[in-house]
């Protein structure tokens, strides 16, 4: 939906601008035939003339042109199906062998049955799915219908009278005459129960209709709040149930061959026989579905039975009622705790703000709460909510799937009306939250959304599933290439899709989401570990703050950074002893603060759940003295630490990283009146902030950690405790939420001390920045240091997204009363219209946020989760490539790269930035020639080294591999230029591709990229929303359940809770699935081939006639029974390799990504032991009985006897984990089939006419011959299988036996030997690092000691620009190549650049490089650049300690 | 998703778990043999199979060797009679011929009677399934539903008894051996009941219920190409006579290959065959009514006795023996091989 939507905004931008150039004059273009001849083609664009009368002429043509609005989905019409039927249904292969058969059969020579019959299956096929096709069409031929007549308003001039359709959804501002004519029409269709052409729902409230006169209430029609889900009744579900399954391709093909034979002249088997599968199978999943459904009774009735109170007017209270007895109308209490029975207009809260917070788990997976308000104007909110006043009547429409609108007004005695929407609406199954109590008014009982529907199958899904029952396609594919995302490892922006969530709730700090509608409430990291020299000098700033307090006039611009940290943050407050579930009272005296805009603005703010008595910080000095003035602090860089207890699953750390900058003085008032006493209490208490996105809650902890604590939140103050033990109580004015247009969140303040309205704005560095105060004002001198300190933010910006973090600006502004004053009247102008109100809104937002100061830059690192580079390696080691798709920033996503071992410090790494087609293309040729140079010189030796990989000394130096890194502007030109194969041909040498900057689209179409064109199978994995396009576009799709919501994990077909359990997950159950599939669907090839054979060999005996020599029952139950479920068991359960030798050996896994299981060549061998086997339980038998008095079932039955040993016994040798299932089963087919043998033997004379075997078996079993023979066929059958067993282990032993053999060992020993086997092939694989190149054998990531330094990179001048710095210092990269960087690059670069931009002629000379930042940074960043290069050099992931600068 | 199923969680705590059971089953963590192909077990697997089927080989070798038979193909021995049933219009016609042979050797113990076909397809699909078992076991039914067309009713309605194309079909040649004992002819005894399955004798096949076998077989006829109806196929014995009759319940019971043989007499050991056949001189007299030459095939009668482990065949017996040698060797192969490697291996081997 988001892309159609872009598109056409696209569109519409694009002839936005061209269209002023077309306008030329005043009348209409046809009027002017010269010129319209040459302009006016309605091929090439369009032109839209009003429907008004005043064109007539030009609109009856153009409309002519265009389409009507008028949609067809429906593929055929009455006249064309036909033809157009047959001619699809012949464009498959399986019909085309059909008629081929038909056709065959109609020459006389090779007939072999009568044309008709031959006819017979083509004909039931393509009358079946022609039935099918046509109720589809019908279907959407409805569909249509019912979309092309719904009604919409148009202007026609030829009746004067505007005519009145019904729209589609009801307006607030519909005629009232409207109203009533929906009421008289709801009445005069008493009758009937169901009202489909209504769309608005009228519910006034069940009070004054007692039970007497409940014929009389509006609402008896509406549904009950009972729910049922259950899909059968007790009548209804043979039929029902049987028609589901016929709706199984396989079935149906059942049941053909059942009634082929019924036709005497085809029939194979006896047509009671042949239904005998058809039965059993049907009769299986009917009864699974019996207990399914049953189970689902259970729940409906068990939901339907919950308990909520309901008012009664008899009682005047609120009773209890079951759910199932809730009725549109009834006012139902809540309490917290308590889950919504049904949707509920929100009329009454608690809370004295009308806010009711609620937790939408059950509904989409977010644990978050989310606010919802009391109809917006409805009065009785102050007072208690009395039900027996509410006359109103609410209008709203009709039952959706729209999970995110609605919309509705309440309309009151005296007509007036007010609307709202979704954010008052309590949505069923929701759980109330931090709220005492809510009343509301049921408007839709049962379901709104139809949930239960739409997880039901669709036929693409169910087309899908049944896809997934063809094991061998899927088998086919290898499972070489994987697709991976960085996202699991950090938490980013995100665009999210729109498909889901509360828009409210907007994540802050995140830089490019579109719409980042997923809160989460984890728990977040707490123990922010200060830096100690920042503390220290935030310590003494606090002092010399307090040493003057009384003649204060500034607060520091350190406070100010950590007070804005604290504050500007959407956050929950809440302490240890009071968890959010609880409630508690709001305190009763409240400080009353500003009011007026406490209606309107509570979106955006979280209710305080508790407030901490007493506060104190051990350090706090009590000694207020002295003063201080910040004047023109130098710019000081903290880093902090955070141990991150990330939701559910890991302990990974987070650095964050401060850096406030000194701003100019700030006048003030004294602090005199509000410094209170310190409390001093020994134990400070322990806060929990909850906020929507971690990146908050973390810079509240940061805050924190530098003694800046936020001690408590409300709507309307914030309070604040200073390091100095000082409660600080900011009143809130206004809080401007973050969205992705502004990327920023300001709150508007007033400064307790200063009495001052402080705005403090928080958001995208390069938004910030823009914002900025301009200089050009001030003096020279004042210019100079802000650009100053602008220029060295800017670098520690830009050496933060180096180092991987996420970097936020944070600035401030200081309002003066009649400024502030009149855009607070701007913005209740802006809050109280009706019609463009989020533009307004947004309007007064950037109106304030300009002229900023600049207070500080914040870096936040996302610690990787624990073992991401174990699992990288592994994978690796397991012949994966691996993809990163991030929407992050470059350096963030390759220094991530780096971080967790997917680059090595040694490759090459590549790096393509540009916007241009041609210099792209020059760009993929160049990097593709280089790749390919290194990989030819190495090609002969790899050779060599292949055919004697031990003779090679490990001594030579590991060779550097190429990295690819790009971004999302060259991907959309790779995709829009048809570089794709290049660009393919160059990551094939790449070790790992890096995709910067990407969006969710992107993202997809490189995983559908790379599915088409290397024809592999992708993996793709990924936590957020904006993942969920790539999990879905891939063949495996996992989602890591934890941070950012539930979106990824319910898109996807894993879910994991921890990145590193991908290991788990693919080294050991995708092999173990592998390995099981592949066995079991070879065994079963193996088994029916070995077993029809038999039937064949004995055509040559009996004239080939269709003779069979074993009876009907017996054959059937062959596969059915007898044989069926070791195999399965064996599919199940067998494990070739144990869990830990395959976690400790990656390599295993290529077992099946090069399908050394399934392959041709297994497959053709096991086809070959299949004939010979069946050739031997045929000829065996038929040897010994030649020539003597042996009838045709005393035959067939010791090879029915013979072949059920040998396939079973076969099983025995494949098998490689015996359990006492296994031996149950094995056991239990033999005993079954020879107890049941016996007892239809014995039993049936001519129970199976016209041939019965009776008393077969018996006389079978009595004679001695039998059991020779059974003896000797099963051995002489499996013997040359053994004899290779056997010789397969003496000789090559494959890497799959060895680990089998080291499954064998003691744990010591084991552990020796995968040691010692790992560095024998490291040895090897040093030179024959072919583990990621699986796609293709021969390609190999050589690279020669020219390349053995760090890379250089090619920048382009499009990430200059966007920084908004000057070129020397815009790329980290540069900093970090060392003189060595080959010029080739350079060269390149330099190409690139002046090919582009004619301004990067000048900045391209930089490119000879300085070698370190040293010189850039000066002494400050030495440190820093050590550090740096300490975690460069070691890779490591743990970035404890990342930089300090003083 | 059902969103109902987890009710309020309560601090976190009442939430149920969502860990699926820790059983281990559901954890695939059950105790398990993993049998692992060693050295030892493959080489005593070998031996051991090698050694037990040459033994079992031997035997049967032997005891097949015991086996005495003598098979006479009489197809062409009677040509006229060959010639006159190619015509089918001379099905009334009697033709005899007789058959010498000279026994070298005394047969001793059981001696059976078998004729064999060559070239005659009885387990063609439609032959088989050309019969209604209902209808010999005696029951009143209607043979119009059966599968014994075309032979189910004459043009007249009548139905044939019994049906089908097996029965219609069956071996009418009477064959009778005789001893000739120095000039004099001794008819050799020869037993005409108990050579079919108990159970088909007893159960499969039945008269029909009445006071005699002609009469219960009233309104129906016999099948086109019999001489007589079925309750005269054994007129000296009732309790061979109609459906029951020994001759015909072998018959039904069609062979699974085109060259069979079917058990016809035992020899009765009495008199001078006490001990089964002497040597000597003997002839078959042969009633000659059974055309093979229509199809090309051909007719034996064959003489043998049986041993425990059935007849004259050897190919159980050579294909044990076949086997153990072949896993003998194959044992003393890969022992070799062992051998060979066993300096070279380093590592995995115990």
């Amino acid at each position: 939906m988001a892309l159609s939507v872009d598109s056409a905004l696209y569109r519409w931008q694009r002839l936005g601008a061209e269209s002023p150039s077309h306008t030329l004059s005043e009348s209409t273009p046809l009027l002017f035939p010269l010129r319209g001849k040459s302009n006016l083609n309605l091929n090439k664009c369009r032109i839209v003339f009003p429907n008004n009368g005043r064109q007539w002429e030009d609109w009856k043509h153009a409309s002519t042109f265009y389409s009507g609005n008028r949609i067809q989905t429906t593929k055929y019409t009455w006249f064309t199906f036909l033809p157009q039927y047959l001619f699809e249904q012949f464009h498959r292969l399986g019909n085309l062998y059909f008629f081929f058969l038909v056709v065959l059969n109609w020459f006389p020579q090779v007939e072999v049955f009568h044309r008709e019959i031959t006819m017979l299956p083509l004909i039931v096929v393509l009358l079946a799915s022609m039935i099918k096709d046509a109720i589809e069409d019908y279907r959407k031929y409805r569909f249509d219908k019912m979309i092309n007549l719904s009604k919409t308003r148009v202007y026609d001039k030829m009746i004067w009278k505007q005519h009145f359709f019904k729209e589609t959804c009801c307006r607030c501002g519909a005629p009232d005459t409207e109203v009533q004519n929906e009421e008289l029409e709801k009445r005069a269709k008493v009758k009937k129960r169901k009202k489909k052409n209504e769309n608005k729902r009228v519910i006034i409230s069940n009070l004054p209709f007692g039970s007497k006169k409940w014929k009389e209430n509006p609402n008896r029609y509406y549904d009950s709040n009972k729910i049922k889900t259950t899909k059968y009744t007790i009548f209804t579900f043979l039929p029902k149930n049987i028609y589901d399954q016929f709706h199984r391709f396989a079935n149906i093909y059942f049941v053909v061959i059942a009634l082929l034979n019924f036709v005497p002249v085809v029939n194979a088997f006896q047509p009671e026989v042949s239904v005998i599968p058809i039965c059993v199978i049907m009769a299986i999943t009917a009864i699974k579905d019996a207990w399914e459904d049953f189970r689902r009774y259970k729940l409906d009735k068990e939901i339907n039975h919950m308990g909520c109170y309901i008012y009664s007017r008899e009682e005047r209270a609120y009773v209890e009622k079951c759910w199932k007895d809730v009725r549109v109308g009834d006012f139902v209490q809540l309490q917290c705790n308590e889950t919504i029975p049904a949707d509920i207009l929100l009329l009454y809260s608690s809370d004295q703000n009308g806010i009711c917070h609620l937790e939408t788990a059950n509904l989409d997976g977010e644990t978050n709460l989310k606010q919802r308000q009391v109809v917006t104007g409805f009065s009785s909110q102050n007072t208690l909510f009395e039900p027996e006043f509410f006359q109103n009547t609410i209008i709203c429409e009709m039952p959706n799937n729209d999970l995110n609108k609605f919309k509705g007004y309440m309309e009151q005695p005296n007509h007036e009306r007010i609307g709202f929407n979704i954010e008052s609406l309590l949505l069923r199954g929701c759980t109330i939250r931090n709220t005492e109590a809510a009343i509301g008014i049921v408007i839709y009982a049962a379901r709104r959304l139809e949930t239960h529907k739409e997880l039901d199958l669709d036929d693409e899904d169910f087309a899908k599933l049944q896809h997934f029952t063809l094991p061998p396609v899927n088998i086919e594919r290898r499972a070489t290439y994987k697709q991976r995302t960085m996202r699991p490892l950090r938490r980013c922006q995100s665009a999210r899709a729109h498909f889901q969530g509360h828009t409210r709730n907007r994540s802050l700090g995140r830089r490019d989401s579109n719409q980042s509608q997923v809160a989460f409430s984890s728990t977040i990291e707490k123990d922010v570990t200060p830096d100690s020299r920042l503390l220290r000098r935030v310590r003494e700033a606090a002092l010399q703050t307090e040493n003057l307090s009384p003649f204060m006039k500034t607060s520091t611009s350190f406070t100010d950074f950590f007070l804005a940290l604290a504050i500007c943050n959407t956050v929950l407050v809440s302490t240890a002893t009071e968890p959010r579930q609880r409630v508690t009272v709001p305190p009763p005296i409240k400080p009353s603060g500003i009011t007026l805009e406490k209606i309107h603005q509570m979106f955006q703010r979280l209710k305080l759940a508790s407030l901490s008595q007493s506060f104190s910080s051990s350090q706090s000095s009590s000694d207020l003295g002295a003063s201080f003035s910040a004047k023109n602090t130098e710019e000081h860089l903290a880093a902090l630490d955070c141990c991150v207890n990330d939701d559910d699953c890991c302990a990974s750390g987070r650095g964050d990283e401060l850096q406030g900058r000194g701003s100019t003085d700030i006048g003030g008032a004294s602090l005199d009146e509000v410094f209170k006493s310190v409390t001093n209490s020994s134990s400070p208490t322990d806060f929990c902030y909850e906020a929507e996105s971690p990146d908050e809650a973390a810079l509240v902890y940061a805050a924190q950690a530098y003694s800046f604590t936020l001690v408590s939140r409300t709507p309307e103050q914030v309070t604040v405790r200073l390091p100095q033990g000082t409660l600080l109580t900011f009143d809130i004015l206004y809080t401007l939420g973050f969205d992705s247009v502004r990327k920023r969140m300001s709150v508007v303040v007033r400064h307790p001390l200063t009495k001052e309205i402080v705005v403090y704005t928080k958001g995208a560095d390069s938004v910030i920045m823009d914002l900025l105060e301009d200089s050009a004002k001030a003096d020279v001198s004042t210019e100079k240091r802000m650009k100053r300190i602008k220029e060295k933010t800017q670098k520690h910006l830009d050496s933060y997204a180096r180092d991987g973090l996420r970097t936020l600006c944070i600035a401030k502004k200081v309002l003066n009363e009649d400024d502030f004053q009149k855009w607070a009247n701007f913005r209740r102008e802006a809050e109280a219209a009706i019609d463009n109100r989020d533009e307004l809104l947004m309007e007064t937002a950037q109106h304030l946020e300009t002229k900023l100061t600049l207070l500080g830059a914040t870096g936040i690192e996302d610690r990787l989760q624990d073992g991401v580079p174990d699992t990288i390696a592994a994978l690796r080691e397991a012949g994966i490539q691996i993809w990163v798709l991030t929407g992050d920033k470059q350096e963030t996503a390759v220094n991530i790269a780096y971080s967790c071992k997917l680059l090595n410090q040694r490759d090459t790494i590549f790096t393509i930035n540009t916007e241009n087609k041609e210099t792209c293309e020059s760009l993929l040729n160049l990097t593709l020639e280089e790749a390919r140079k290194n990989y030819e010189v190495e090609k002969p030796r790899r050779k060599f080294f292949g055919i004697i990989p031990t003779s090679f000394s490990a001594s030579e130096a590991p060779s550097p591999k190429f990295g690819l890194v790009i971004d999302g502007q060259t991907l959309n030109i790779i995709f829009q230029g048809g570089l794709e194969e290049k660009f393919l041909a160059l990551t094939k040498h790449c070790r790992s591709v890096l995709c910067c900057r990407s969006t969710p689209l992107q993202k997809s179409m490189v995983v559908k990229l790379i599915r088409r064109q290397l024809k592999v199978m992708t993996l793709s994995i990924g936590d957020g929303a904006n993942d969920v396009s790539m999990i879905q576009a891939a063949d495996v799709g996992i989602g890591i359940s934890g941070q950012e919501g539930m979106q990824a994990v319910m898109a996807s077909d894993f879910a994991i809770s921890r990145f590193k359990h991908l290991k788990k997950l693919l080294l050991v159950h995708g092999h173990w699935c592998y390995a099981r599939l592949a066995k079991m669907v070879i065994y079963f090839f193996y088994k029916n081939v070995s077993y029809v054979n038999l039937l064949f060999w004995y055509q040559f005996f009996c004239g080939f006639s269709g003779n069979t020599m074993i009876d009907y029952w017996q054959m059937i139950f062959f596969n059915l029974f007898f044989t069926s479920l070791p195999p399965l068991l064996f599919g199940v359960l067998d494990k070739d390799v144990s869990a830990e030798t395959l976690l400790d050996l990656p390599e295993l896994y290529k077992n099946g990504q090069n399908s050394e299981i399934y392959k041709l060549s297994t497959f053709i061998i096991t086809m070959l032991d299949a004939f010979y086997q069946s050739l031997i339980c045929f000829f065996v038998p038929y040897l010994t009985y030649e020539d003597s008095d042996i009838d045709v079932f005393s035959f067939g039955n010791p090879i029915n006897t013979i072949s059920l040993l040998t396939i079973l016994l076969h099983q025995a040798l494949e098998m490689r984990t015996w359990t006492l299932f296994h031996l149950v089963t094995m056991l239990g087919s033999v005993m079954f089939y020879l107890v049941f043998s016996l007892i239809y033997n014995a039993a049936c004379v001519i129970c199976n006419p016209p041939i019965s075997p009776y008393w077969i078996m018996e006389k079978q079993l009595s004679d001695p011959m039998f059991y020779l023979l059974c003896l000797i066929t099963p051995v002489i059958a499996l013997l040359p299988r053994f004899v290779i067993f056997a010789l397969r282990g003496t000789f090559g032993a494959s890497l799959i036996l060895k680990a089998q053999q080291l499954d064998k060992l003691p744990k010591a020993q084991r552990d020796l030997e995968i040691k010692k086997l790992r560095s024998r092939k490291q040895a090897t694989s040093s030179v024959l690092p072919a583990s990621n190149d699986d796609l293709e054998q021969n390609i190999s990531h050589f690279c020669l000691s020219p390349f053995l330094h760090p890379a250089a990179a090619a920048v382009s001048h499009g990430d200059r620009e966007s920084w908004g710095l000057s070129a020397s210092e815009a790329n980290p990269f540069r900093k970090q190549t060392p003189e060595e960087g080959y010029s080739f690059f350079n060269r390149w670069a330099e190409e690139e650049s002046t090919a582009v931009d004619s301004s990067a002629g000048a900045v391209s000379g930089h490119y000879p490089l300085v070698p370190s930042r040293v010189t850039t940074h000066g002494q400050d960043s030495g440190k820093l650049t050590k550090d740096n290069a300490h975690n460069f050099n070691h890779g490591s992931h743990r970035r404890s300690v990342s930089a300090v600068t003083l | 998703m059902k969103n109902k199923t987890s009710f309020p969680p309560q601090e976190g705590e009442a939430r149920p778990s969502r860990c699926p059971d820790n059983s281990a089953f559901k954890q695939q963590k059950l105790p398990a043999w993993k049998p692992q192909l060693t050295i030892a077990t493959v080489l005593s697997s070998f031996f051991l199979i090698g050694a037990f089927c040459l033994a079992v080989g031997v035997c049967l070798v032997l005891s097949a060797n015991s086996v005495r038979e003598i098979q006479i193909d009489y197809s062409d021995k009677c040509s006229d009679c060959s010639k006159l049933r190619e015509n089918s219009s001379n099905w009334n016609k009697e033709c005899h011929c007789s058959v010498n042979f000279t026994l070298k050797e005394d047969i001793l113990g059981d001696v059976f009677m078998y004729y064999g076909l060559q070239n005659f397809y009885q387990n063609h699909r439609r032959y088989v399934i050309s019969r209604s078992d209902a209808q010999l076991l005696g029951r009143n039914v209607n043979i119009q539903k059966s599968y014994c067309a075309p032979f189910t009713t004459y043009r007249n309605g009548t139905p044939m008894a019994p049906c089908g194309a097996i029965a219609n079909s069956m071996f009418n040649d009477t064959i009778d051996l005789f001893y000739n004992l120095n000039s004099s002819v001794i008819q050799v005894p020869l037993l005409r009941t108990g050579n079919s399955w108990w159970t088909d004798k007893n159960v499969k096949f039945r008269n029909p219920e009445s006071y005699n076998l002609s009469s219960a077989f009233a309104g129906t006829a016999r099948p086109p190409y019999w001489q007589k109806p079925v309750y005269l196929l054994d007129e000296e014995d009732e309790r061979n006579n109609g459906y029951i009759n020994d001759d015909f319940i072998i018959w039904m019971r069609v062979s699974a290959f085109a060259t069979f043989r079917n058990l016809y007499r035992r020899v009765r050991r009495i008199r001078q065959f006490a001990d089964g056949l002497p040597a000597g001189n003997y002839t078959f007299h042969i009633s000659y009514n059974f055309p093979v030459t229509k199809f090309k095939g051909r007719k034996h009668v064959i003489l043998s006795t049986v041993v425990w482990s059935g007849g004259s065949n050897p190919f159980l017996g050579i294909a044990y023996v076949v086997t153990g040698t072949a896993a003998t060797l194959a044992g003393f192969v890969i022992t070799a091989i062992h051998l060979k490697l066993r300096k070279k291996k380093t590592y995995f081997q115990k």
